[in-house]
């Protein structure tokens, strides 16, 4: 392990480390909390919010190419505080992260990218005569929204990779989702929670840059905004997320953190028309099914997802079993497809394994 | 009989244990000086190297600012924006003068990596990048000037940085440098593609194999190689004598063992494994001698390279595979050289041949002849060489011309000297001593050929060194003419400090330096104040009439004499600067440092480089106050001891280096000197017997063995004193080779050449010594001779 990847793996965690992915489940020291009684505003909460430990902004997308292969790709924009608050120059205690994958059948790409905060090679401004813009190096999430509109609900993405690249548009076609209670998302029996808000109505058309030429895509995205200072319990040890959408229009967010025990789930039930129904914990059944080796581990692919209140079971299965995140904290991160009493598409992200 | 054969073969040891001592003694000497001049260079080639390695700089392509031009943190990030995987560092040196590298962890790419940093747990890694550690070399951990520089910071050691250095995040090193927001290069990650052309205002730099430091001491390990060659050289005399004497000795018993039916290959074999058994042992010794001498040598060795270069060379010596082999190879190959000629005449033997004694080496008088003629031809060529020829190899091309030409001369020269002697001489004793001193020279030749390269050697680094140190300490009194220099920490500590030291002295003259390319080599600009400091004392070589008022003018610039002889510049010449070009007013010489520099008036050098700030003054006042003034700022301000220097510490600190830089040269100078002194001991020692049958008749003729010991003493030191003379020219050539040569070539300043003729006598004297302690034993051994042994020779049937 290089400097950098052990660097990180402290920053962020390790699946390895017992106090959980991503260095979540160490304490708060000095970091703000997040608080149930906050009231989201918008563009402000666009912006980082350094005072909190972890951030990230986070978009993936389920594609057609014009070649007729099904695609995913994901940019993703992560913030980690070593200490809270923002101060110029190389005094800054802000790390940012930057992941970006287009995941095929039968390949997977991965960019990664790494910055300082204070200096102005990672960051996003919101605001201030500016379009809101979230970067990282000569990546960029860039809105490209009309005055008057919410910043995110048009935008221009770009990454590349050693070996890949794409420049993509998405258009909103429905409004901002607030996961949790309001935006306050618990994440444990004994309340570790986060900020946490959704964009999944995005369409999507755009360009692919793979070792085999460009292709053209078409399809959706999903956008989550999510900050916290301690989202996991000091024994949980990762956690598997889903976001599908359903051919009817309607999207699950749902997510299973995991310890020693039963572990712990939760999600939001999202209506076509955007309308956010919080679920209880437990309410979501997500039992693995298969496991495949993936980077020498074994990582459950497919999934049986069930929730009797929306009469939902499905199953819910990789479009590629080997779309792992080879970046300095490893993960799985791929775009799935859903079967069995709803259809649709979907995104799964396994931690800490 | 292989065993018997070989009992009877090293039986010749037993009985000549001093011959046996001599030949190891030679060949250990000739090894232990040639392994410890290797152990030297090695050490500090491997310093270099790390110090070239530590950033990947010999891997890494780097984005450097144009001429006159900083970076800044907002250059580096446009330039991530437009996709340039550049990663920054800030390089540069504190007061004290630690350099210091700042690296920024996250961007570093992988090749750059290094140093402790892929070594450090990831908790350490946090602290680097919080700037609460710093990495720095183990051996230097403990240095004050390190921990007064980190100070608060925790300094870790990483056995891969190089001497002096602070590795540390690029957000303290910019503390430590006082130097925020500042970039020196950028260093490309060769993973990634470049996403168009470099910059304006930026240039691309390929990677460099060294950072400069290798190519700017390599002609001061040259020097030390050179020196190693030449005492090898030295030392193969001293082996190739006793060898050969053990040949003659041995032809009895060999003729002996041949008759008795040992084959004359077998013969050559058991030669041939005695000699490589005995180049071993010597061999061992030698190294073992050589590493004690690098590590005796080498704390002024990275003393001298510290001061001289600023290379930071460790001052500890590793056993390193590479000189303890090269050392036992050079042993058993110089010995056998040495021994290829008794092997070739062992195998051509006829057993039942006479055992004449013949002469190991006789040169007859033709030989001499042709020997002079080459030599005269090698001189030529050498002086052909001298006119046509450029360059450091060129110089040294003619310093080895110089000395084997000389050295072919060296027999002819001393048999026309003596045979023109001997026509003088009056008297049957004195015509026989001059006619038998000339009949020794043959045999006595290459123990006179070393001892005329040692001398020489001696007389040349001698009149340099005496050079350097005499023109060395006048441009000291010139350059340093103020009492004080200070160094504040700050601007505003300066101005504090100004404006209280102002009515208290004679002058305050800011100092003003900008680090600048000059002629495409990292270089200096300085700005100093109109004063008659300068105008009085400032060591100029050449220089326009009016050059103080033109520059204070700011109408020219001052160049040292590096710069100067780089650039082919000369009076009246433009220089290109930031700013502007300038004509060249004057040259002034500026010994002991490498880099080019740039002297302007204080007020266009602020117009030119206005984000310089002044925190360094000159301070004239009486020079007997200085101390107690020095004294009373330090209170007064609470600065630290380095902040503030006087003119005598700072001249004894230069001359220390200077001392130390020459004080390897003398010890190698006394150590070449024994050597030829040695191999002159052996020389007789050979020539002992062979000679008793031409000392007999004059024994038996009447002269006591008392006389003719002493006539074969001052035989001895008649002969050495000739080679003393021919090597005083021979030595002052080679003087000015280097002065003047290999000077110029290698650090960029000529030195005016002075003759020390007490030094000369001094050479004199060494020589007489040299022989005396040489040809002692020898003749102590005549005189010993029993009357039976000087009788046999009209016995013996030889």
């Amino acid at each position: 392990m290089n400097g950098k990847a052990a660097l990180l793996c402290l920053l962020l965690g390790t699946p390895a480390l017992p106090q959980g992915f991503a260095d979540m489940g160490a304490s708060a020291d000095g970091f703000a909390l997040p608080n149930r009684e906050t009231v989201l505003a918008f563009p402000a909460d666009h912006a980082a919010h350094p005072e909190f430990r972890i951030e990230w902004w986070y978009l993936t997308a389920n594609l057609q190419g014009s070649d007729g292969v099904e695609y995913g790709l994901q940019w993703t924009l992560f913030r980690t505080a070593l200490a809270p608050g923002e101060s110029d120059g190389w005094r800054s205690m802000q790390l940012w992260m930057g992941h970006a994958a287009v995941t095929t059948p039968d390949a997977h790409f991965v960019g990664e990218r790494l910055a300082r905060g204070g200096i102005g090679q990672a960051g996003v401004n919101v605001g201030e005569g500016a379009p809101f813009r979230a970067w990282i190096d000569d990546w960029a999430m860039q809105s490209k929204a009309a005055p008057g509109a919410d910043v995110l609900s048009a935008m221009t993405l770009t990454a590349a990779g050693p070996d890949f690249g794409y420049e993509v548009q998405v258009q909103a076609a429905g409004p901002l989702v607030l996961q949790g209670d309001r935006g306050f998302s618990v994440k444990s029996e004994t309340g570790q929670a986060s900020h946490y808000y959704s964009q999944p109505f995005y369409d999507l058309t755009g360009r692919l840059d793979l070792p085999g030429g460009p292709v053209n895509v078409t399809g959706h995205a999903w956008l989550d905004r999510e900050w916290s200072s301690q989202p996991l319990a000091a024994d949980q040890t990762g956690w598997d997320w889903f976001s599908l959408s359903f051919d009817s229009g309607e999207k699950l967010m749902g997510f299973r953190l995991r310890d020693a025990d039963t572990g712990f789930t939760s999600g939001t039930w999202i209506g076509a028309d955007g309308t956010a129904t919080l679920l209880e914990p437990g309410a979501l059944q997500a039992d693995p099914l298969d496991l495949a080796r993936v980077a020498g581990r074994d990582v459950p692919v497919s999934w049986r997802l069930t929730l009797p209140e929306r009469g939902l079971d499905v199953t819910v299965g990789a479009l590629n079993p080997d779309a792992w995140m080879d970046t300095s904290i490893p993960y799985w991160e791929g775009p799935v497809r859903i079967t069995g009493s709803h259809d649709g598409r979907g995104y799964l992200e396994m931690t800490g394994y | 009989m292989i065993r018997t054969a070989l009992t009877a073969l090293l039986s010749h040891w037993r009985r000549h244990p001093m011959q046996l001592a001599m030949l190891l003694l030679g060949l250990a000497l000739a090894t232990a000086l040639w392994s410890g001049v290797q152990a030297i260079n090695a050490e500090a080639r491997a310093a270099y190297d790390r110090a070239a390695t530590i950033l990947g700089q010999d891997r890494l392509d780097r984005l450097e600012p144009a001429s006159g031009t900083s970076l800044t943190t907002a250059d580096f990030a446009a330039l991530r924006q437009a996709g340039w995987p550049v990663s920054p560092v800030l390089e540069g040196r504190t007061v004290t003068g630690l350099r210091v590298l700042g690296v920024e962890p996250l961007t570093l790419p992988r090749d750059a990596a290094t140093a402790g940093l892929p070594g450090l747990s990831s908790d350490r890694l946090t602290d680097f990048l919080r700037g609460r550690i710093a990495l720095v070399a183990a051996e230097t951990l403990a240095r004050p000037e390190v921990a007064a520089a980190l100070e608060g910071v925790a300094a870790t050691a990483a056995p891969d940085l190089p001497p002096m250095t602070i590795l540390a995040d690029i957000g303290l090193a910019e503390r430590l440098l006082d130097r925020p927001g500042e970039i020196s290069a950028f260093l490309i990650d060769p993973s990634r593609p470049l996403p168009g052309p470099v910059p304006i205002g930026l240039t691309l730099q390929a990677p460099a194999a060294d950072d400069g430091l290798a190519r700017l001491t390599g002609s001061f390990h040259l020097n030390l190689t050179a020196f190693g060659v030449l005492a090898f050289a030295v030392g193969l005399f001293i082996v190739h004598a006793a060898i050969g004497l053990a040949f003659e000795q041995r032809r009895g018993v060999m003729r002996t063992l041949r008759a008795l039916g040992v084959p004359a290959w077998t013969l050559a074999a058991l030669v041939m494994a005695e000699l490589l058994a005995l180049a071993l042992i010597a061999g061992l010794i030698g190294v073992g001698l050589g590493y004690a001498l690098a590590a005796a040598l080498l704390p002024d060795v990275a003393a001298t390279l510290g001061g001289l270069y600023g290379a930071a060379v460790p001052g500890t010596l590793e056993l390193r595979p590479g000189w303890t082999l090269a050392g036992l190879a050079m042993a058993a190959g110089g010995t056998l050289a040495a021994g290829a000629q008794g092997i070739w005449q062992l195998m051509r033997l006829p057993p039942l041949a006479s055992a004449a004694p013949q002469a190991w080496a006789a040169a007859t008088a033709t030989t001499r002849r042709w020997q002079a003629l080459a030599g005269l031809a090698l001189l030529l060529a050498t002086v052909l060489a001298l006119v046509a020829g450029t360059g450091l190899w060129t110089g040294f091309a003619v310093l080895a011309g110089l000395l084997l030409g000389a050295a072919l001369i060296l027999p002819a020269a001393l048999a026309a000297g003596l045979a023109a002697v001997a026509k003088r001489a009056k008297g049957v004793l004195a015509q026989w001593f001059w006619a038998d001193a000339r009949h020794q020279i043959p045999g006595l030749s290459l123990a006179l050929m070393a001892l005329l390269l040692a001398l020489a050697a001696n007389v040349g680094v001698g009149t340099m060194v005496a050079s350097f140190r005499a023109t060395f300490t006048g441009w000291l009194d010139q350059r340093l003419a103020s009492e004080l220099y200070l160094t504040a920490g700050s601007p505003a500590e300066a101005a504090a400090l100004r404006a209280w030291i102002t009515p208290r002295v004679d002058a305050v003259l800011p100092i003003v330096f900008a680090e600048v390319p000059l002629s495409g080599q990292p270089g200096e600009v300085f700005g100093v104040a109109d004063h008659a400091t300068y105008r009085d004392h400032w060591p100029l070589l050449s220089a326009l009439p009016d050059v103080w008022d033109l520059l204070a003018r700011g109408e020219a610039a001052l160049i040292n004499e590096q710069l100067a002889r780089r650039a082919g510049l000369d009076l009246g010449m433009i220089l290109d600067l930031p700013g502007g070009p300038l004509p060249v007013a004057g040259v002034y010489s500026d010994y002991g440092n490498p880099a080019p520099q740039v002297m302007l008036g204080f007020d266009t050098f602020t117009r030119r480089f206005p984000d310089v700030e002044v925190t360094r003054f000159a301070l004239r006042l009486p020079s007997a106050d200085a101390e107690s003034f020095a004294t009373r700022i330090r209170q007064e301000f609470a600065l630290p001891d380095t902040a503030l220097i006087d003119q005598a510490g700072i001249k004894a600190f230069s001359l220390k280096v200077f001392e130390r830089t020459f004080a390897v040269t003398g010890a190698l100078n006394v150590l070449t000197l024994g050597v030829a002194a040695t191999a002159i001991l052996t020389s007789l020692l050979t020539l002992a017997d062979r000679r008793l049958p031409q000392l007999a008749p004059v024994w038996a003729m009447g002269l006591t063995r008392r006389r003719l010991a002493l006539l074969d003493l001052a035989r001895t030191l008649v002969l050495a004193l000739g080679t003393a003379v021919l090597a005083l020219p021979l030595g002052l050539a080679l003087a000015w080779v280097l002065l003047a040569v290999v000077n110029v070539e290698a650090f960029g300043w000529r030195l005016p050449m002075k003759a020390f003729p007490g030094d000369w006598l001094k050479l004199a004297v060494t020589a007489l010594v040299a022989a005396l302690g040489a040809g002692l034993i020898p003749a102590l051994r005549l005189m010993r001779r029993q009357p039976a042994e000087l009788m046999r020779v009209f016995a013996n049937e030889r």
